[in-house]
């Protein structure tokens, strides 16, 4: 359910000039309050909520300062948690960098028909959007017990898939599931960056002498690797925050983080509330650190691009 | 150099086709199975038969209404004035606005819940009428930043700024400045922005079944607990749902000034206007 | 045997033949343009010597060695960009070494022929810096440093001005002019810049329509154009309507005067041709030397500085005329009568 970050935000980055009002300071004195609502509406609905869980996060049930939340995230079963969201994360974003950049690669570079690239891209525009409940549905169909792929797998193929201990409602099922949005995702943010990488280089490179090889090493996957590592750890928090998709599949029996905080929501599994607002505060922590490394990435690679 | 046929590409392609297209056709193949032994739509017949597909639907869709109608007060008019009057503040919007981006669903719907419960200054979870507007609210939070990026990159490509000048110095008000010249300038970025509210917000799973509304995203859920035939039906829908949405917001972005979205002929809409 | 030659050289793309029979010889050391409007195929063959487009038929042999087979990487060949192409990711030093790295050669002597190459274009401070920190002028230079420091047997520069400023493109061309005598490099540059061909080339090629209308020094080029084409597209070109009286001696009925060239015309006598003047071969009024006097009505007269661009309507066809600009002088009224006159030599028949 993410599509963020298309190229359309650099038009929107830039800046418009300071309008100059000659004369008439006490114009503009109330300008400001314009942008009252929505302040407040950012304020009430966005800010003071995660506030509110992150000063609960250092609260005891009665109020009192502690550090003792953040420390019982490290306890068995919510670190348990923890691990295991990151470890599907990084390897949904792994494997959703690797085959969205060979795909992006394909269509973009790879002297394909310009019709099959503007269908690729499309369905990735559908793709990319096409999360939840209803991707869930459409996995068990093909790779649940009876799914079409399974049971021709096993009909006339003699292997039985669930035998072999894959199961979709297990860690690499899920991974499999999540590609079908990661790796659209990572098609249509890679692309510029990969349109970016102009044909002159290659071309110079291999005037003087290079091969294609030593293009590719010496050009163009350091000019690539800012935007594909920004891009990976923007899959990887896409994943961190999957929810939805999860529990159509494993009926929150698979304890990512998610699933671990809704289950607190619902039912307060935890006994502490607080602990709660650690756990959230926790989400917050990872989708911060890896969206800022991803914008500082991405920074960096358009300075290249110009 | 002499072009040879890309194998390697062609192969790529072949297997990512594979890889999308095999779920859609393995649902689709499922959803008919619902009688034994032959293939019908009894699948999609029992799901629309059923009252609580119709009335969780109709729930989202005006939950998705909403918020779209909401967000847009919101976003269109501030967007509007912080580029016109407050450029220095417009990169604190922007970062505003795309907050919800690193807010995971189910942690804005906690915050929600614990700050508008039971015992806050505005407790909204209490009524059922409450925790609807919640929820609308929350739609609002989760769209934002497309609708944000849409409605500014709308605004950036016609240079507000000039034509509210242009319009004031013809002797508009300001309020007709907005409604006649800079609203239906941005329209297509707004119709494009709600699409993706749409379709974010209909099927919308978490927030719905943590404040429990009775919206479409948890019957669903429900509904592949329970069946076996109808959740590969519902898949089918939704994806086709999503690729008219998809297909009506890239009209709504590409489409120039002046352009209906549909229209039989350029002659004839001009010979209508005339 | 020239040091370059290219033999029959075609290229098509699908039906879409650009380059047709394509013949040229490059001597060492020569720097030669190839000059023509845009489609016209000048690119291409560049393209085909550099080894990006392989030919459709034809050979291009360097230094006795056929190359027409071998890959780019394999030519030993220096190209330089329009669009600059540096790699974004390394510093200027080490794009400027990237050919030797590219062949494995040692680091110091790397070392060595990258300060030598900076030096050479006159930027040896700017090694560390990255070319989104450099002026366009800046970046074209450190190409063609590249280009250079890997020792190419030619090189190719592929209208390496035209994304400049207008000043900067003047000095650089100079420049590039000037290290390409020192090293005695062969060198071939694209260009549809007329004044860049003529005033930087040992000899020009004029391309048209895939095929090289003519081949010479600038001044052969712009004085005696073979063709209509190349008269047109070289310099202004004033054509006036005339018909052939003698073939035998050369002279020609212009308004009712009789012309003589003093050469024989390859077209019989009661053909109409046209007949071509350089603005600067046409005076306002009377001179010594000037042998064809026409009357003629000022239809616009552009006061430049120090030239005066006048436009003359002769009746035969219109003309540019420049004159100096003198303080005691002022241009002649528009609509008033004047005479033109040229000297019959000057005049250059184009074929129809």
């Amino acid at each position: 359910m993410t599509a963020m970050t298309e190229a359309g935000t650099a038009a929107g980055l830039r800046e418009s000039a300071p309008q100059p009002r000659a004369g008439v300071p006490a114009r503009g004195r109330w300008d400001w309050l314009g942008a009252v609502p929505f302040l407040a509406f950012v304020i009430i609905f966005m800010l003071a909520p995660v506030s509110y869980l992150i000063i609960g996060a250092f609260q005891t049930p009665k109020g009192a300062f502690t550090l003792g939340n953040i420390a019982d995230l490290a306890s068995p079963n919510i670190a348990a948690s923890y691990w295991l969201s990151i470890r599907l994360s990084l390897a949904s974003a792994l494997i959703g960098t690797v085959t969205g950049l060979m795909l992006a690669w394909a269509v973009v570079l790879g002297g394909l028909p310009g019709w099959v690239r503007s269908a690729v891209t499309t369905f990735s525009g559908v793709a990319s959007n096409f999360a939840g409940v209803p991707l869930a549905f459409a996995f068990i169909a093909t790779l649940g017990r009876i799914g079409l792929v399974t049971v021709i797998l096993r009909k006339v193929f003699h292997i039985n898939l669930y035998a072999t201990g894959f199961s979709l409602f297990s860690f690499w099922g899920l991974a499999l599931t999540y590609l079908y949005f990661q790796m659209p995702l990572m098609l249509l943010v890679i692309t510029p960056a990969l349109e970016g990488l102009k044909r002159e280089w290659e071309e110079a490179a291999a005037s003087l002498g290079a091969s294609r090889l030593q293009y590719w090493r010496f050009v163009g996957a350091p000019v690539l690797a800012p935007s594909v590592l920004g891009c990976f750890l923007l899959l990887f928090a896409n994943a961190f925050g999957t929810l939805a998709t999860v529990i159509a599949l494993t009926g929150s029996n698979f304890s990512v983080v998610p699933i671990l905080l809704f289950q607190q929501i619902r039912g307060n599994v935890l006994y502490n509330p607080n602990l709660g607002y650690a756990l959230a505060v926790g989400m917050i922590a990872i989708m911060i650190v890896t969206n800022t490394a991803y914008l500082v990435l991405r920074t960096r690679a358009e300075r290249w691009q110009k | 150099m002499t072009r040879r046929f890309p194998i390697l590409p062609t192969l790529i392609v072949l297997a990512g086709a594979a890889y999308f297209l095999v779920p859609l056709y393995a649902a689709f193949q499922f959803s008919l199975q619902m009688k034994r032994g032959e293939l019908s739509f009894e699948a999609y017949r029992s799901v629309f038969e059923s009252s609580t597909f119709l009335s969780t639907l109709t729930f989202s869709t005006v939950a998705s209404a909403a918020a779209i109608f909401f967000g847009a007060v919101l976003v269109v008019p501030t967007a509007y004035w912080v580029r016109l009057k407050l450029p220095k503040l417009r990169p604190v919007v922007e970062f505003l606005s795309l907050l919800p981006l690193i807010i995971p669903p189910v942690v804005l719907v906690f915050g929600h819940i614990r700050l508008f419960g039971s015992n806050s200054i505005l407790p909204l979870t209490m009524s059922s009428w409450g925790t609807n507007i919640l929820l609308v609210i929350g739609y609002v939070v989760l769209s934002m930043p497309y609708m944000f990026r849409a409605v500014d990159n709308g605004m950036a490509s016609i240079d507000i700024a000039t034509l509210t000048e242009a319009a004031e110095s013809l002797g508009a008000s300001r309020l007709r400045t907005i409604i006649d010249v800079i609203f239906p300038n941005v329209r297509s970025a707004i119709v494009s922005g709600a699409f993706l509210t749409f379709s974010i917000s209909l099927g919308e799973f978490v927030l719905a079944s943590l404040l429990n509304r009775p919206a479409f995203g948890p019957y669903m859920v429900q509904l592949g607990q329970d069946y076996a035939y109808q959740p590969a039906a519902l898949a089918i829908m939704s994806f086709a749902l999503t690729w008219i949405l998809m297909a009506l917001m890239q009209m709504a972005a590409t489409r120039k000034p002046g352009q209906r979205l549909f229209r039989p002929s350029r002659s004839l809409a001009a010979s209508k206007s005339q | 045997m020239s040091f370059l030659t290219i033999s029959a050289l075609r290229k098509s793309f699908g039906a879409n033949t650009v380059v047709k029979e394509f013949d040229l010889g490059v001597q060492k050391g020569e720097f030669i343009s190839l000059l023509g409007p845009s489609g016209c195929g000048k690119t291409t063959v560049l393209r085909m010597v550099a080894g990006f487009e392989t030919p459709s038929a034809g050979r291009i042999h360097i230094d006795g060695q056929d190359v027409t087979a071998l890959r780019p990487n394999q030519r030993n060949i220096g190209m330089v960009f329009q669009a600059y192409a540096l790699f974004p990711n390394l510093s200027v030093a080490e794009n400027v070494a990237f050919g030797l790295r590219a062949a494995r050669v040692p680091k110091p002597q790397i070392a060595a022929r990258v300060a030598e190459m900076l030096e050479l274009i006159g930027l040896p401070d700017l090694g560390g810096r990255y070319p989104f920190q450099l002026s366009g002028g800046q970046q074209q230079r450190i190409a063609l440093a590249r280009a250079l420091a890997v020792q190419p047997r030619v090189l190719l520069l592929d209208e390496p001005l035209s994304a400049l400023d207008a000043k900067i493109r003047v000095s650089l061309r100079t420049e590039i002019r000037e290290i390409q005598r020192r090293l005695g490099i062969t060198t071939i540059f694209v260009t549809h810049d007329q004044e860049e061909a003529l005033s930087m080339s040992d000899r020009v090629v004029v391309m048209n329509g895939g095929i090289a209308e003519q081949v010479g020094a600038p001044f052969e080029i712009y004085n005696q154009p073979a063709t209509r084409f190349v008269a047109g597209f070289v310099g202004t070109l004033n054509t006036l309507q005339a018909t052939v009286a003698d073939a035998q001696t050369g002279t020609l009925s212009l308004d009712g005067q009789h012309v003589r060239l003093g050469r024989a015309l390859k077209v019989p006598a009661g053909s109409a041709v046209s007949v071509a003047l350089r603005p600067e071969a046409v005076r306002l009024g009377r001179a010594e030397g000037l042998d064809v006097v026409l009357k003629a009505r000022i239809d616009e007269v552009n006061f430049l500085g120090s030239v005066i661009r006048i436009r003359a309507d002769m009746g035969v066809g219109k003309v540019s005329l420049d004159t100096f600009n003198r303080a005691d002088a002022p241009p002649p009224p528009v609509g008033s009568e004047a005479e033109v006159s040229f000297a019959a030599r000057d005049a250059i028949v184009l074929d129809h």
